[in-house]
């Protein structure tokens, strides 16, 4: 086979992929695009208390499709994103968020970047500072010494 | 003066640092910081409106307990209870069930919540290991577990007389956790 036949397949085999669903299972979709959209969303925002560092969405753990079904439910029953979030941290507090909110235990965590940029830039400023100033240009006897060098 | 200012001040922050991560280190040793950890939100509050089908195990009625539902409401019953989350499929279960025994056999009160099990299944299960529980609620669905912020079998309560959750343990409980729970029972009692 040609390698052109090759990558014609490869395209068309990635032409003809669906897009990978977090949930395997259709059943736990809800009917409503929009609101299964606004479902994915949410909950990949709430932390699985089992696996730890996968969303409730990515995770195959039972306690996981337990929750994705509960946000599921909450947001068929007409609840707002916050009013759900609320309920999950009543329950298992802000761990169960994978995005921690602003307080006084997340302050340093939210700051890090900012404080890294202080850093660095400081260390930039300071190195700039004491960086030697270039060498006065060659007088006329080096010059003709180069030259005699560079042409012998 | 200069320079060595600048020399040593990297090298203070490494050290500082440094001394942190052992900080940090020795606190998951003793145990007193785990970064697992799911917080108790149910600590100092109320237990949660709850009603479960109770658990009949032969021999329960002639003992005096029947298939009793389990409710909220009665685990603010006057007296301190320690309130088990297991199942039959559970592993540490079977591990911590000879220290809820003792606890059982020491006159503490143990309610038990059966998770995402089968009624027989549990009935073989505490036939095979023993039974410290003297009322027993079915979680089927899982669905209490989740307004209690379990996350795993076996987790263990205490709520005090009031109803109020005053002390709680995710996994099984080891001899220095049942100890504890004793001396806190005792405290609320």
């Amino acid at each position: 086979m040609t390698r052109r036949a090759v990558v014609a397949a490869l395209a068309l085999l990635l032409a003809l992929a669906t897009p990978a669903w977090a949930i395997g299972d259709p059943a736990e979709r809800l009917p409503d695009p929009a609101l299964e959209a606004r479902a994915a969303e949410l909950g990949g925002q709430l932390r699985c208390l089992v696996c730890q560092n996968e969303s409730i969405e990515d995770s195959g753990a039972d306690l996981a499709r337990d929750l994705r079904h509960i946000v599921r439910a909450h947001i068929a029953a007409g609840e707002t994103d916050s009013q759900i979030i609320a309920w999950m941290t009543a329950r298992y507090g802000d761990f169960v968020r994978l995005r921690p909110p602003f307080n006084p235990t997340t302050a340093l965590l939210w700051a890090s970047p900012f404080v890294a940029l202080l850093i660095g830039g400081g260390a930039a400023y300071a190195s700039r500072r004491r960086a030697v100033a270039p060498p006065p240009p060659l007088d006329a006897a080096e010059q003709s010494r180069l030259r005699e060098l560079l042409n012998p | 003066m200069r320079r060595r200012l600048l020399l040593l001040a990297p090298l203070g922050a490494a050290a500082l640092a440094g001394a942190g991560f052992l900080a940090m280190l020795r606190r998951m040793r003793t145990g007193r910081f785990d970064p697992r950890g799911v917080p108790t939100m149910l600590l100092g509050k109320p237990v949660p409106i709850f009603a479960l089908p109770g658990f009949a195990l032969p021999g329960f009625a002639s003992a005096g307990f029947a298939s009793v539902d389990l409710a909220g409401a009665d685990l603010a019953g006057g007296r301190p209870i320690l309130l088990n989350f297991f199942a039959s499929w559970c592993a540490p279960c079977v591990a911590e069930n000879p220290r809820l025994m003792a606890l059982h056999e020491a006159g503490i009160p143990l309610w038990g919540i059966a998770y995402k099990d089968r009624p027989d299944a549990t009935a073989a299960f505490l036939g095979r290991h023993g039974n410290p529980f003297t009322r027993i609620g079915r979680d089927d669905a899982g669905l209490t577990a989740i307004d209690f912020g379990v996350t795993g079998v076996p987790e263990t309560f205490l709520i005090d007389a009031s109803g109020v959750v005053r002390w709680h343990l995710s996994g099984p409980l080891t001899q220095e956790a049942a100890d504890e729970a004793a001396s806190m029972l005792r405290q609320y009692a």
